[in-house]
C-alpha cells in the first residue's frame, strides 16, 4: 500500500512539475481568490488518463488512450460560488482562473488567509496503475476467455461484446480551509454483453464489475468467465421471461446491487444541498422515523477498493462512514464543505466533482444497508405471491416529490414461497418518504454490488457503490403489461 | 491575426501537425477531431446571485490507421508536445490491435469538401450583469406566483465554439457553433404541506429565439403548481397523450433502434424492419441537418461525410437507417452522414397536426403524462415501462393530477398505436415532435 506521502509526491510530480507549478504558486493562487467576503476558496488539479478496448465476437472493435487534465479554482461568499477552470497546467493559467472565480464570488480586496490544519487518512486503495500494468495482448486474450464463456452456455448466444475500461486519476487539492490532499484513484471495469435468440425472438443479458485496482485481480479472480456467464445465462432467461404483472404488490429485493433502492429511494434526498435549499422531502426531518424499526443505511466513502470508495473527498475532507438511518430514525445527510458551512454542520466528506470542469457538490460513496436478522429463504418462504427482483438496471427520483423508480433486468414470480416463472424487466414506482416504512424483513445476507455504478445529478458522472442484503417490501407498484390478478 | 481567427487558425494548425505527425509515425491514413469552445453560466436563487460559472473547453481526439488496424487516442492538451504523444499513442494502439475490415477513411466522394454556412454561430456578448439581470427577471416571473414557496434557481447558459473535422485524404471542415439556454426550476406548496417541483427551459443557436425571461419563469411556476394534489391511479389500460418533449424521447428511442450501432450488435428491435409499415400511414420522420440555425445542424458528420435532409419513414414506412461509416461498411451500405448522432429529426403527419387543446378532447378519457421517471426501456425488444406523473383526463378535461404510476407497453406497437400529433413541436433538441397521443398503454398503479 502506498504512503500518503508518495501519492502527494506522485500527485505534485505530474500535475505541479511540469507546468512550472509548485505548492507555493497554489497558495499565491488561493490568495488571489480570496477576499475579505470569502469564506472559502479551494484550487483543485487533476490529471486523468483513461483507455478502453472492447471486443464483439472475438474480434478487437475498437482501442482507444485518453489524457484530461486542468484545473479548476472556486471562491464562495456566503451562498455565492464563483468558479473558473482551465485545461493548461500552468502559472498564468492558474492566477487568471483565481482573479475570475474571486470577482464572482465578491471582487472586494484581498485579505489575508487564515491559518491551516493538515490532516492525513490512509489510503483507501493500493497504488495499481492499471494503464501500466497489463500489455494489450493480454488484455485481448483476458476478453477473449469472456467471449468463450459466454458462447459456451448455448447455440443461441449469437453476439458477444466484452470490454474493459481503465481509468487512472490524480488529484491535488489545497484550500483555505488549510487542506493540502493529494489522492490516487485507479478504477478497473470489466463489462460483458450477450444477445441470444431463439425462434426469432431477441434478448439481451449484461454483467460486469470492477474497483479501485488493477488488471490484475480481475485476472486472479477468474471475473472474465463469471461475467461472461452471469451474462449469457440473463439473456437466456429473458428468452423463457413471460411479461410482468401490473399494479401493487409484495416484492422480495435480492441481495447487492438492488441497493440502487436506496440510492434512489433516500439517498439523493439527504445530500446537503437539497437539505439546505429545502426542496427535499427530508429536509428538516432529523429524528424523524423514515424507516421500519430494524433498518440502518449508512454512507461509507473508506471501504478498501470499492468502486465508490476515495480517501479524500474532492475538497480534500477524509471520507469515512456516515449513519444517515439508524433502526429506522434520520440521524444524518451528506455533506460537502460549502453546504455544511451553511447548515452549521461538519463536512462527512462527500464533496465531489466530476472532473476539474465542474463544480463541487454533495454526492454519495458506497451506499447500503446493515444486514438483519432474516435467512433469504424465510424471507422469500413468507410470501404467498409476489415478485423476486435480483436485479436491476438503473433508477431516478424526484427529491422533492420523493417519488423514485428503478428497473428490473431480472426478477422471477414468486408462488407459495419459492421463485418460479421469469418475468420480464418492468419498472417499480415508490414514494422515497414512504417506501422504506414498507420493509417487513430484513435478511442476514448483507452484499455490495459488483463495481458497476454510475450516478449523474446535474449533468456529473461519478462512480459510487450501492449494497443491502435481501429485503422483503410490501405494497410497492410494479409497471408491468399484464393485468395482476389479486 | 485577429483574435476571432485566433482560434480557428490555432486548430487548424494542430490538425495539421497531428495528420503529418500520424504519416511520420508510419500510419496510411488518420481523422482528427478537434473542438473548442468558450462559454459563461450565470445562477440566481431567491433573487440573488449563487453561481457564476467560465467555461473553455477545448478537446482533441485521433484515430490512426494502419491497413484496416485502426487505435483512437484524445487529449484536452493542445500543445504541440501533447498532439506528437497522443498520436503516438493512437499509432501505437493501431499497431498491435487486429485487422477490421469495417476500418477506414469515408471514401472521397462522400466527403463534404464543400458545405453551406448554416449560420450556426450567433455569439451573445453579454457581460455577467446582464446575465444576472435576465436570469432574475427569469426567476422573479416564477415566484410571483403565490403557490410557489421555494426555488431552485434560474439559470442562463451561453457557449460558443468552433468544430473541426480533418483527415489524411485532405478534407478539412470546420464551422462555428453557440449554444444558449435559460431554465428554471421552483417548488410549489399545497396545503397540507407537501411539494411538487418542475421545471421549464428555452435553448437555441440564435439567442434571440430565446423564450422572454418572464414567459421560461412563468411556465416552470405553472407546471409545479399544476401538480400539487396528485394521486396515484388504479391499475388500468388507457389511451395516453405524451406532452411533445416527452413525445421527443419516442422518436430518441426510434431513432437509437435503427442507428448503426444497435443494427450492428444485433440489439435493436426494429433489425430486419426496412420497408415495413411502422408508423400508421401519413407520417413522416424528416431529418433535416441542413436547417439554418437549427439547433442540432451539421454541414458534415464526425467522420466529414456530408449531411443531407431525407425522410427515414415515409407513409409510415421504414425507408432507411442513421449510419456512419465503420456502421455503414458492416452493414455494406452506404453511409447516411449520422456518425456522432441524428440531427433535427421531426415527426410530421400528413392530416396534419392539432393544436393542444385539441388533443386533450381527442384523448377523451385517459391519461396525459408530463413527466417520465427512470430507463425502463429496452431497445433490443422494444419493451418500455417507465415512471410517471400527469393528468387523469375525463370527457376531454382535465380530472385531476396523478403521479406514482407506471406506464408499459411495447415499442412497436405504440408507434404503430399513434392516432394524431399536436402543432406543439418542441424544437429546443436533436428530436422535434409534438405531442403525441397514443392508442392504449398499461398503466400500474395502487
Amino acid at each position: 500500500m502506498p504512503d500518503e506521502r508518495l501519492s502527494e509526491r506522485a500527485a505534485e510530480r505530474c500535475l505541479l512539475e511540469p507546468g512550472g507549478l509548485s505548492p507555493a504558486s497554489l497558495e499565491r493562487a488561493l490568495a488571489g481568490a480570496w477576499s475579505r467576503a470569502c469564506s472559502y476558496a479551494d484550487v483543485y488539479l487533476q490529471r486523468v488518463e483513461r483507455e478502453g478496448l472492447s471486443i464483439e465476437d472475438g474480434v478487437v472493435k475498437d482501442a482507444s488512450y485518453d489524457l484530461e487534465q486542468g484545473l479548476g479554482v472556486r471562491a464562495t461568499a456566503a451562498e455565492k460560488t464563483g468558479f473558473a477552470y482551465s485545461e493548461e497546467l500552468g502559472p498564468q493559467q492558474l492566477q487568471a482562473a483565481a482573479r475570475a472565480a474571486r470577482a464572482v464570488a465578491d471582487g472586494s480586496r484581498r485579505a489575508r488567509l487564515p491559518a491551516r490544519r493538515p490532516e492525513r487518512p490512509p489510503p483507501v486503495c493500493g497504488g495499481d496503475n492499471p494503464l501500466r500494468e497489463l500489455e494489450m495482448e493480454r488484455r485481448i486474450e483476458l476478453l477473449r476467455a469472456a467471449d468463450r464463456a459466454a458462447r459456451a452456455a448455448g447455440p443461441e448466444v449469437r453476439k458477444v461484446t466484452a470490454s474493459l475500461a481503465a481509468r487512472h486519476e490524480v488529484v491535488l487539492v489545497a484550500s483555505t480551509d488549510g487542506v493540502y490532499q493529494a489522492d490516487v484513484r485507479p478504477l478497473v471495469r470489466l463489462n460483458v454483453s450477450v444477445i441470444a435468440e431463439r425462434g426469432g425472438r431477441r434478448e439481451e443479458g449484461s454483467w460486469g464489475g470492477g474497483g479501485r485496482y488493477g488488471y490484475g485481480r480481475l485476472l486472479e479472480a477468474g471475473a472474465a468467465e463469471e461475467f461472461a456467464a452471469r451474462a449469457a445465462a440473463e439473456a437466456l432467461r429473458n428468452l423463457e421471461a413471460e411479461p410482468a404483472p401490473a399494479g401493487a404488490m409484495t416484492v422480495v429485493l435480492g441481495p447487492g446491487w438492488p441497493g440502487v433502492l436506496l440510492h434512489e429511494a433516500v439517498g439523493h434526498g439527504l445530500e446537503g444541498d437539497a437539505v439546505r435549499k429545502g426542496t427535499s422531502v427530508f429536509a428538516g426531518r432529523l429524528g424523524e422515523r423514515v424507516a421500519s424499526p430494524g433498518v440502518t443505511v449508512v454512507d461509507h466513502g473508506s471501504i478498501a477498493d470499492r468502486r465508490g470508495s476515495l480517501r479524500v473527498d474532492d475538497e480534500g475532507t477524509p471520507t469515512g462512514r456516515t449513519v444517515l438511518i439508524e433502526d429506522g430514525v434520520l440521524r444524518g445527510y451528506l455533506y460537502d464543505r460549502h453546504n455544511a458551512r451553511l447548515c452549521g454542520a461538519a463536512p462527512t466528506g462527500n464533496g465531489r466533482r466530476e472532473s476539474y470542469a465542474h463544480p463541487v457538490l454533495p454526492r454519495m460513496t458506497n451506499t447500503y444497508m446493515q444486514a438483519g436478522p432474516h435467512a433469504p429463504e424465510e424471507i422469500l418462504a413468507s410470501v404467498d405471491r409476489g415478485l423476486y427482483a435480483v436485479g436491476f438496471s438503473g433508477g431516478q427520483v424526484d427529491i422533492t416529490s420523493g417519488k423514485f423508480v428503478f428497473s428490473m433486468s431480472e426478477a422471477y414470480q414468486i408462488e407459495n414461497g419459492r421463485p418460479t416463472r421469469p418475468v420480464k424487466g418492468a419498472t417499480l414506482i415508490g414514494d422515497g418518504a414512504d417506501a422504506l416504512r414498507r420493509i417487513r424483513m430484513v435478511g442476514d445476507d448483507l452484499r455490495l454490488d459488483s463495481g458497476v455504478g454510475t450516478c449523474g445529478k446535474d449533468g456529473q458522472q461519478v462512480p459510487v457503490g450501492v449494497g443491502q442484503p435481501t429485503l422483503r417490501l410490501d405494497g410497492i407498484t410494479v409497471g408491468g403489461t399484464r393485468q395482476h390478478d389479486g | 491575426m485577429t483574435a476571432e481567427a485566433a482560434p480557428a487558425a490555432r486548430l487548424e494548425a494542430c490538425a495539421a501537425q497531428a495528420l503529418e505527425a500520424a504519416r511520420a509515425q508510419g500510419a496510411d491514413a488518420a481523422k482528427v477531431v478537434l473542438d473548442r469552445g468558450e462559454g459563461r453560466m450565470v445562477g440566481v436563487r431567491l433573487g440573488e446571485l449563487e453561481t457564476i460559472e467560465h467555461e473553455r473547453e477545448q478537446q482533441f481526439s485521433v484515430r490512426a490507421y494502419y491497413g484496416r488496424r485502426s487505435g483512437a487516442a484524445g487529449s484536452t492538451d493542445l500543445s504541440p508536445a501533447a498532439v506528437d504523444r497522443t498520436v503516438a499513442a493512437a499509432c501505437a494502439i493501431a499497431r498491435r490491435t487486429e485487422e477490421d475490415p469495417a476500418q477506414g477513411l469515408p471514401e472521397r466522394d462522400w466527403l463534404a469538401f464543400e458545405h453551406p454556412d448554416l449560420e450556426l454561430e450567433h455569439p451573445w456578448d453579454l457581460e455577467p450583469e446582464a446575465a444576472t439581470e435576465i436570469a432574475l427577471e427569469c426567476e422573479a416571473a416564477a415566484r410571483a406566483d403565490a403557490r410557489i414557496v421555494n426555488s431552485e434557481g434560474a439559470r442562463l447558459a451561453t457557449w460558443s465554439g468552433i468544430h473541426l473535422v480533418a483527415n489524411s485524404l485532405g478534407f478539412l471542415g470546420r464551422y462555428p457553433r453557440s449554444q444558449h439556454s435559460l431554465s428554471c426550476c421552483v417548488v410549489a406548496a399545497a396545503g397540507d404541506g407537501a411539494q411538487e417541483r418542475d421545471h421549464w427551459w428555452s435553448a437555441a443557436c440564435d439567442w434571440r429565439r430565446l423564450e422572454e425571461p418572464a414567459a421560461v419563469g412563468r411556465a416552470a411556476a405553472a407546471r409545479a403548481a399544476r401538480r400539487l394534489g396528485a394521486r396515484p391511479l388504479k391499475s388500468c389500460a388507457a389511451p395516453v397523450l405524451f406532452e411533445a418533449p416527452l413525445a421527443c424521447s419516442l422518436l430518441g428511442h426510434f431513432a437509437h433502434a435503427a442507428s448503426g450501432p444497435a443494427l450492428y450488435r444485433q440489439a435493436s428491435f426494429l433489425l430486419g424492419r426496412l420497408d415495413e409499415p411502422l408508423w400508421p400511414r401519413g407520417f413522416r420522420l424528416v431529418e433535416r441537418p441542413l436547417e439554418a440555425g437549427g439547433v442540432a445542424s451539421a454541414p458534415f458528420d464526425a467522420d466529414g461525410v456530408r449531411t443531407r435532409e431525407r425522410a427515414v419513414v415515409d407513409d409510415g414506412v421504414l425507408r432507411g437507417w442513421f449510419l456512419g461509416t465503420y456502421a455503414a461498411r458492416r452493414l455494406g451500405l452506404e453511409p447516411t452522414g449520422n456518425a456522432g448522432g441524428v440531427r433535427n429529426l421531426a415527426l410530421e403527419a400528413a392530416g396534419g397536426e392539432l393544436p393542444a387543446a385539441e388533443l386533450l378532447k381527442e384523448l377523451g378519457r385517459g391519461l396525459w403524462v408530463t413527466e417520465l421517471l427512470g430507463q425502463g426501456v429496452n431497445p433490443v425488444t422494444g419493451d418500455y415501462s417507465r415512471g410517471a406523473a400527469g393528468f387523469w383526463v375525463e370527457d376531454g378535461e382535465i380530472a385531476h393530477p396523478v403521479h406514482e404510476i407506471t406506464i408499459a407497453g411495447s415499442l412497436p406497437d405504440m408507434y404503430r398505436g399513434v392516432a394524431a400529433v399536436g402543432a406543439d413541436r418542441d424544437r429546443r433538441g436533436s428530436m422535434q415532435s409534438g405531442s403525441l397521443l397514443l392508442e392504449r398503454m398499461q398503466i400500474a398503479g395502487a
